[in-house]
């Protein structure tokens, strides 16, 4: 059974159209990618995912119930969380602050006026958890905006994985990072993946991450869906080839 | 560090506000503008709960002041002589219409939110200048005044002793502002600042942020009913200017001057305000020029008003 499935999912902005009849099945525990050249609507597709933006038509299942009509917050609520291809964070708040509202969102605090000792102790030791996954233990009390690119880009994941979601959606994760920034990245993913077998959606331009991390690959070209398959397939299709890969995986 | 800096803060701040009609006549004021003070500080700090800590601006809380302050005159005139049963019916006729009109422009932003309530506002305003029979229209709600209050094991007389009125106030800016500095530091609080700092992100962590604005709102709203209760009873009097637009733009003026990024800010932009109106209304009329040029410096010069000042913080 699919943890997430888009049907004939379309959308369109007037003429433009910017999604159109795409049709996706991802697995639970599964590693899927998303490429495509810029504007090629793989964002779109994210958005619609996320219920950012609503469809034109066709439908969105999360785990057997239609989350077409469902707003970005229940979406949330129900596993699944997301990063933004521009990095999405409350920067006058310190890292600690950044990934404690999540995590007290996520244990169901958030109308709480206040909390019990043994709570704030929990949401606490959930904090320093997340810290030490990221690596960030000795940044938590900086300013979020004053971190660098990289450590934002970790921090934006910690704060999805701080809703404890079963379907992560990351856009771009690696997008404007240097090597040893982007290798950190990398190993945060895959050892999300392997670790707490999350389902994980990724977009990335980074042919490199894509095949290192993928299990399957779909592409996307003007909106609409123009190969799926593993790694080896995708880097031997000649549409894929043609319209977009080049010799980016060599 | 920051937190005994916080704590230090505090206790100055309530040093200086319980020992007010101590001092005050001393340095040339009178202790029912120490009232004033305290009632001005409660509405900014109401407002700010939703500006400065929601990042949503309001210029239409005068109509929720206004309908505190006639809901506790009209039920002492036409009711109960009871200044407690009227001070929490003026709450809740101030909450529910929040409730309701929060209820309706809970999805607006930005200067959309910012006009609509003051059309809302001055809905209001009109029906207390026209309903004459009920409200004394233009010439405000007289004929009435506050009542001692009755503990049953003793009695308050707030209407003959200003001093007595004062603390009353201070007693129930108390309840208000701790009230608020507790929900400010709570989980929900943090969703609020989550709000205002980056609200795609908010809505992202699985934060209903239009519930949570509504919330924001209406808290906001019901702590100004309040503080407009007590400013009719501090007056024994309200007429449509307590609703009026330009009361809610000196609520606004009040945050930013003292600075609404931090919690006492609006309390020392209140104090600014209403000392500022009472000695310059006495020598000029044109005493809202001088207001408005200090407004116009601080928000040049010192946007983080006053208490940034205070902090070291001149810019940004």
């Amino acid at each position: 059974m699919s943890l997430l499935l888009a049907e004939q999912v379309s959308c369109h902005f007037g003429s433009l159209r910017a999604v159109h009849e795409m049709s996706v099945s991802i697995a639970p525990g599964e590693l899927r990618a998303l490429i495509g050249a810029n504007g090629a609507g793989k964002t779109t597709f994210f958005n619609l995912l996320s219920g950012f933006v609503a469809p034109t038509s066709g439908r969105v299942v999360f785990d057997g119930l239609d989350i077409t009509a469902h707003a970005p917050h229940e979406r949330v609520s129900m596993g699944i969380a997301r990063t933004f291809q521009i990095t999405e964070i409350f920067p006058e708040l310190t890292l600690r602050e950044n990934l404690r509202i999540p995590v007290e969102v996520a244990a169901g605090h958030r109308l709480r006026p206040w909390l019990a000792r043994r709570a704030s102790a929990a949401i606490s030791s959930s904090i320093d958890e997340l810290l030490e996954l990221g690596k960030l233990t000795d940044k938590a009390g900086r300013l979020a905006g004053e971190l660098s690119h990289g450590d934002q880009r970790t921090a934006e994941i910690l704060m999805a994985l701080a809703l404890r979601p079963r379907l992560l959606l990351l856009d771009e994760p690696t997008a404007g990072m240097g090597d040893q920034e982007t290798y950190d990245i990398t190993e945060l993913i895959r050892r999300l993946h392997r670790e707490r077998s999350l389902s994980i959606l990724l977009v990335e331009h980074d042919m490199r991450v894509v095949f290192r991390l993928a299990d399957r690959i779909m592409v996307m070209a003007e909106g609409a869906l123009l190969a799926e398959g593993t790694p080896a397939q995708i880097a031997a299709d000649e549409k894929v080839q043609k319209a977009y890969l080049g010799d980016a995986t060599a | 560090m920051r937190v005994e800096r916080r704590v230090l803060v505090a206790a100055l701040v309530w040093l200086l506000l319980v020992t007010t009609p101590y001092w005050i006549n001393a340095v040339g004021g009178y202790t029912e503008l120490g009232s004033r003070v305290i009632v001005m500080a409660l509405a900014a700090m109401a407002l700010n709960f939703l500006l400065g800590f929601t990042g949503t601006l309001s210029f239409g809380h005068a109509a929720y002041f206004g309908l505190g302050a006639y809901g506790v005159g009209m039920t002492i005139k036409y009711l109960v002589p009871s200044t407690g049963l009227g001070i929490l019916i003026g709450i809740a006729v101030g909450t529910l219409a929040a409730a309701i009109i929060g209820a309706l422009i809970k999805h607006l932003r930005g200067v959309y939110f910012a006009m609509v309530t003051i059309a809302f506002g001055q809905v209001f305003y009109f029906m207390a200048f026209n309903w004459h029979t009920l409200t004394g229209g233009d010439d405000g709600l007289t004929g009435w005044h506050r009542e001692p209050l009755n503990f049953g094991f003793a009695t308050l007389d707030i209407q003959a002793h200003d001093t007595a009125f004062y603390y009353f106030a201070l007693t129930c800016f108390a309840a208000a502002v701790g009230a608020m500095a507790l929900l400010l530091r709570s989980p929900f609080g943090r969703t609020l600042v989550a709000i205002r700092e980056n609200e795609r992100r908010a809505r992202f962590l699985g934060i209903a942020v239009e519930r949570h604005i509504w919330l924001s709102f209406v808290i906001s709203c019901a702590l100004v009913s309040l503080a407009g209760t007590l400013y009719a009873l501090l007056n024994n009097f309200t007429d449509p200017r307590a609703l009026r637009w330009d009361m809610s733009g000196n609520f606004v003026i009040m945050a930013v001057l003292g600075g609404m990024r931090s919690f006492w800010g609006p309390l020392v932009g209140a104090a600014v305000f209403v000392v500022l109106q009472d000695y310059m209304s006495s020598h000029t009329q044109n005493w809202m020029s001088i207001v408005g040029l200090i407004f116009v410096l601080v928000v040049l010069f010192f946007p983080r008003g006053v208490l940034g000042v205070l902090r070291g913080g001149s810019s940004s």
